[in-house]
């Protein structure tokens, strides 16, 4: 009986933990994060990036990236790096801010290569990274014909 | 190539976020595109930069993955009236500069 009860607590226990644990949306040891990171722990959270989440193409989608941010000299958003799983070029860029700012947003229109995960990594004044991830759901993708 | 259009307000009040929209004319060519069957080389923009009276307010660096006439928007604070002044570099060492005037009560 002692021994179904700790299973039963392990099983109710361990999903918890994996929820609010760092990294666990993301990949730290991929090459491209970790050229980022240079290994450190990137937090979920704090990061809102909207995609719509279906596209009838991949040639020209709607992005919005926000953090939130008080953007004063001692706390502001540095960087927002936005990496793609599918696409060529993963790296698809890198928007640089400063306490200047007054609002870590950027919007731009970017390209898909099919349905994928999408993740936009923010690098902040204190050195912590924070991280937002969306599956996007692309009808036809950009790259593959046309251009 | 220098084609751009630019959407700032003309007026603000004094440490107001102003919000900054550019299209800049650009194919962006990711270089997997056939003409006739020719392959048409990568051209994309991958460096733009805004300055205010000066100072470096905003800069990105884009690849393919940015759409054809890349649009960005963007925001910061103005001080003083003065003039926006915007650059990008692309693939083919083609820079292109904008600029645009904002006046601040």
């Amino acid at each position: 009986m002692k021994r179904r009860r700790f299973v039963g607590w392990s099983l109710a226990v361990i999903p918890l933990k994996v929820l609010g644990q760092a990294n666990a949306h993301i990949s730290t040891t991929d090459p491209l994060v970790f050229a980022i990171t240079k290994g450190k722990p990137v937090n979920p959270g704090r990061v809102k990036l909207e995609l719509p989440s279906l596209a009838e193409n991949g040639h020209s989608v709607a992005m919005t990236v926000k953090v939130e941010s008080p953007m004063s000299a001692a706390d502001h958003v540095r960087a927002i790096h936005l990496i793609s799983a599918k696409n060529p070029v993963r790296e698809m860029a890198t928007f640089y801010l400063g306490a200047h700012s007054g609002r870590a947003e950027v919007g731009s229109r970017i390209r898909l290569n099919g349905t994928q995960r999408m993740v936009a990594v923010a690098e902040l004044s204190d050195g912590s990274f924070w991280s937002d991830a969306v599956m996007i759901e692309v009808r036809e993708a950009a790259c593959t014909d046309g251009g | 190539m220098a084609l751009a259009r630019i959407q700032v307000p003309r007026e603000t009040k004094r440490g107001e976020l102003v919000e900054v929209r550019i299209v800049i004319q650009h194919p962006m060519e990711t270089g997997y595109r056939r003409d006739a069957g020719e392959r048409v080389p990568r051209n994309a923009i991958h460096s733009f930069a805004c300055r205010y009276n000066g100072a470096e307010v905003f800069r990105a660096t884009l690849s393919t993955g940015i759409a054809a006439n890349p649009f960005l928007r963007f925001y910061f604070r103005a001080v003083d009236s003065g003039e926006l002044d915007f650059w990008w570099l692309d693939d083919d060492e083609k820079e292109g500069t904008a600029k645009a005037r904002l006046v601040v009560l």
